[in-house]
């Protein structure tokens, strides 16, 4: 780890955004993690990302578990909420903040140990109830902090850096995720920003349960010749779908695509999702056929990334549940306590 | 692009701004680490060794280092390179038992015109080699124009005497007080070479009317100072108007303060901004009460009854015609008469050379300037060789040093029997830095201090006597802070294209977003892709290849801090920090072998 704070001065000709921040003001602390770990890689995408849509920092709850993946929150957005939770309980901790106040932007940073192991049962839910969130798995297949075990998302017949063949079958979040209802669903490799920066941002911009399992090479314990979560193995077996471009604002869509090889998806909140197909045949919009596709490529041994599924018509636990709009820690006394008049006519309808 | 060479000497030489902008090419970060460490007399000797006077150019240098620093791209305000040299000078233990010891003589002669900065350089170089340096001066002392124009209160006396006098001890023979009025004479003693180092020793005339019938009140700027340094002149007029906007204008006024000038004031032709006076010498006499006027044209000399009353001016503005050259025209204005008691003349300096016979084989120009090569500095005559101002006209110390050591070279291949044109590569050493898993040789936490201001002494004793140094020069405290400001520009980004693993962990953690990984292009092209804006396309991209997925590395060294956070994070140790030192090449060292060292 660096012991030096990075240093204050930035570029001189940086853009700004909307808010007339740079991207620097979305950093946070100095990363603790082994150098060149995935995981500062995904850091960065958040920060671009949140940068790119002009996000004000206070509106953004990052919350995280436990592992090198949930101390990533503490490296980025240092001017927003934060909540570092118990091992695995990530999603419950969401779930209750996103109840109690809708208004901010809920952003859940786990590992594969973290939602895979320990809390899967956790992960499972948050998705099945549709919480309006944007869940992140920095997925690097080891227990990093405990020096490079297998975890639940390590492919079986991949080597450890000992040598060891995994025996276990592996869990596909991504898999899991598209079962368990999420409305958005992708997959993206911590090397390819061009890739993951976007997603991030439409993520962001989706209302629902967004899931992004980002493949993020441990270079500490899993990154070796026999690993399946390595840069080199990832690089060479990437199977892109689409690329994407997230358009706010009401611009037109200038960029000259060939007929048939763009898909505009709109989103609730008129962010517009443009989709540059790579594989002619791959519908975004398609749960079942999602799942197929990623089956069978899996079992080449190819890594499916893109944007894998977006509900264009999502809607969240609230939306079920009914809640009231209001975030509960402004609402009033006369609101939650209506009166006895306001008591009288519950019971009468209910006699 | 092609990849970048790193090998070749100067690639990394332009990326260390300062020393690229130094004419004598002084490693300032160098130095100004040991000025951090406390190490001043190895902060000293370094300068020593490139710019021969640290103490006087300290105090002088017109700093072409300070707008080139890196630091006046990423803040507000270079590094105060130049008085930090001043504190190397300042707190340095003796250093004379450090200088070349002198050595038997090898038989050759070499007489040197002239004891300012440019012989004095040549000397400095030629005696440790066994050459006999003979040095003429007009004056009694060795110094030339650093001892007669610039005032005492920006350059003491002790200090021209100390660093005189580590050249002089070196066993070159000063004969002062004799001035050579004849190149004839002088190459018919047969020395082995000889180097014009006399200056532009002319002020330059204002002829207008009432110039010659009231001479008496008015000077010409060059002359005066002298006359001031050696006591001659002791007072002036209440009330004086200083012509003209370079630097010794400013030195006229500020002595003119000190010697009886209540209502002093500089009057240009040009306006403020344009001024060639360095902006920190404007800023001391606009300190010491003195108003600088600006876009006034002087027409003529007032006087009545043979008395200087006053100069009258006509007003002009600046018009830019389609190339954007400017010229000044009358802007309509009434002409204004300023009363004052005296004159001073500081409109420029010009060679003169009535002492150079036109048959002796020296080609003059059009100008009536010697013809000297510039790289070599050899005039017509294959054995008379010219520097500093006496061979392109008037520039400053430094660019004199730069002259001497180069002239200095001319002369040793020359009588070594070798062609002088064939000029040697500098020597470069680059080494890592590393000391440990994130471990430094070097400080590299950035400070984000602004620019520390050089204590003055009060205005009020500082205006009572001419010999009292204004400057009080940074304490250790100052220097260390202002010292921490230096961003270690020598200490080089180095990558390794097989060993990285494009893992992007120095992209990400770079606070300049100077590094990026793309698709190979043209230049142009390139400059259009990378992370942030490259504005200044005088600074270089560095171009790696060799990388798995095919892409380039490019980084734009512009605003790299040499943080050495890219090395810090990089898992594999693709990206390296060394430290970059060259050697520039003087008299003596062409054919020299090192031995090698024991470990």
């Amino acid at each position: 780890m660096t012991y030096i704070a990075k240093p204050k001065f930035h570029h001189p000709g940086l853009p700004k955004n909307d808010l007339g921040y740079t991207h620097r003001d979305y950093e946070g602390k100095i990363s603790t993690l082994c150098a060149g770990c995935g995981h500062d890689s995904i850091t960065a995408s958040i920060i671009e990302a949140c940068y790119e849509l002009s996000i004000e920092p206070h509106r953004v709850a990052k919350i995280s578990g436990i592992g090198c993946s949930s101390k990533t929150p503490d490296y980025f957005l240092g001017n927003s909420h934060g909540f570092n939770s118990v091992h695995g309980r990530m999603p419950s901790v969401l779930t209750g903040a996103n109840l109690a106040n809708r208004d901010l932007i809920y952003l859940g940073v786990s590992g594969d140990g973290d939602s895979a192991s320990i809390g899967f049962g956790q992960f499972a839910h948050s998705i099945r109830r549709g919480v309006n969130m944007t869940y992140i798995v920095e997925n690097n297949g080891v227990y990093g902090l405990t020096k490079g075990q297998f975890s639940a998302t390590a492919d079986r017949g991949s080597k450890s850096k000992k040598g060891v063949m995994n025996t276990d079958n592996a869990i596909d979040l991504v898999a899991i995720a598209l079962q368990l209802g999420a409305s958005f669903v992708a997959r993206s490799f911590s090397g390819d920003k061009n890739q993951l920066v976007p997603l991030i941002a439409a993520a962001i911009r989706h209302k629902g349960a967004s899931f992004i399992d980002v493949i993020s090479p441990c270079i500490a314990f899993n990154n070796h010749a026999g690993s399946t979560k390595s840069f080199d193995y990832v690089r060479e077996h990437n199977d892109a779908v689409n690329r994407l471009d997230v358009l706010t604002g009401r611009d037109p869509i200038t960029v000259d695509y060939a007929p048939g090889t763009v898909q505009v998806v709109e989103q609730h909140d008129g962010t517009r999702l443009a989709l540059r197909k790579i594989d002619a045949d791959y519908d975004a919009n398609d749960r079942l056929a999602a799942m197929t596709f990623l089956q069978k490529h899996a079992a080449k041994g190819q890594v499916v990334t893109g944007l894998l599924y977006v509900d264009p018509d999502s809607e969240d636990l609230h939306t079920h549940l009914d809640t009231v709009e209001t975030p509960l820690n402004t609402l009033e006394a006369k609101d939650l306590c209506p009166g006895t008049s306001a008591l009288e006519k519950i019971n009468a309808s209910l006699r | 692009m092609k990849p970048t060479d790193i090998s070749a000497p100067d690639y990394f030489h332009k990326v260390v701004d300062c020393q690229w902008a130094c004419p004598a090419h002084t490693p300032v970060p160098e130095y100004i680490r040991l000025i951090a460490e406390g190490r001043y007399s190895d902060a000293y000797m370094i300068n020593w060794k490139s710019n021969v006077f640290p103490g006087i150019l300290g105090r002088t240098c017109d700093r072409p280092c300070e707008p080139a620093c890196r630091r006046g791209r990423v803040e507000e305000t270079p590094v105060a390179i130049c008085r930090l040299k001043r504190v190397a000078a300042d707190f340095k233990d003796d250093v004379k038992h450090r200088m070349p010891k002198p050595v038997a003589k090898n038989g050759k002669r070499i007489a040197l015109v002239g004891g300012g900065p440019a012989s004095l350089a040549v000397a400095r170089d030629l005696a440790p080699l066994g050459y006999h340096c003979t040095v003429f001066d007009a004056d009694p002392k060795a110094g030339g124009m650093m001892r007669s124009q610039i005032p005492k209160f920006r350059l003491p006396d002790t200090v021209i005497d100390e660093e005189t006098d580590y050249i002089l001890n070196l066993g070159v023979e000063f004969k002062g007080g004799h001035r050579i009025d004849s190149l004839k004479k002088l190459l018919d003693e047969n020395y082995d070479a000889i180097f014009v180092g006399s200056g532009a020793p002319r002020g330059r005339e204002l002829d207008i009317p009432g110039r010659k019938e009231v001479s008496a009140n008015i000077h010409i700027g060059i002359e005066w100072l002298a006359s001031v340094s050696f006591g001659h002149v002791e007072k002036i007029g209440r009330r004086v108007i200083v012509l003209g906007g370079g630097n010794t204008a400013m030195d006229c006024c500020r002595t003119a303060r000190r010697l009886g000038g209540e209502d002093v004031k500089v009057i240009v032709r040009s306006g403020f901004e344009e001024m060639k006076a360095s902006p920190w010498e404007k800023e001391d006499a606009l300190h010491e009460d003195i108003p600088i006027l600006n876009f006034m044209v002087p027409v003529a000399f007032k006087h009545v009854s043979g008395k200087l009353i006053g100069v009258t001016f006509q007003k002009v503005k600046a018009e830019y015609d389609a190339n954007g050259r400017r010229n000044l025209v009358p802007s309509g204005e009434p002409d204004q008469t300023i009363p004052c008691d005296d004159v001073l003349v500081a409109v420029g300096q010009e060679n003169a050379f009535p002492w150079i016979e036109r048959d002796c084989g020296i080609d003059f120009d059009k100008w009536n300037m010697p013809q000297v090569d510039a790289k070599t500095f050899v005039s017509t005559n294959p054995k008379v060789f010219f520097g500093g101002d006496a061979a392109f006209g008037p520039k400053n110390i430094i660019w004199a040093v730069a002259h001497g050591h180069d002239a200095a070279l001319s002369i040793h291949k020359m009588i070594s029997g070798e062609d002088i044109t064939e000029r040697p590569l500098p020597e470069v050493h680059v080494s890592s830095q590393k000391m440990g898993i994130h471990e430094w040789s070097y400080d590299n936490d950035i400070s984000g201090d602004k620019r520390y201001k050089v204590p003055h002494r009060d205005k009020v004793i500082a205006l009572k006597d001419i010999r009292t140094e204004v400057e009080l020069g940074y304490d250790v405290k100052l220097a260390l802070g202002e010292a921490q400001r230096c961003l270690n520009c020598d200490v080089q980004t180095v990558f390794s294209a097989p060993a990285c693993i494009e893992c992007d962990a120095c992209v990400d953690i770079c606070p300049m977003d100077c590094i990026t990984f793309t698709e190979n292009g043209e230049e142009e092209d390139l400059r259009q892709r990378l992370k942030a804006p490259s504005p200044h396309h005088d600074q270089a991209l560095y171009v790696a290849e060799g990388l798995k997925t095919g892409r380039v590395m490019v980084k734009d060294e512009d605003v790299c801090l040499h943080c050495g956070l890219c090395a810090e994070r990089c898992p594999t140790g693709a990206w390296d920090m060394q430290k970059y030192l060259i050697d520039m090449t003087y008299a003596g060292s062409t054919c020299q072998t090192k031995a090698r060292s024991a470990a």
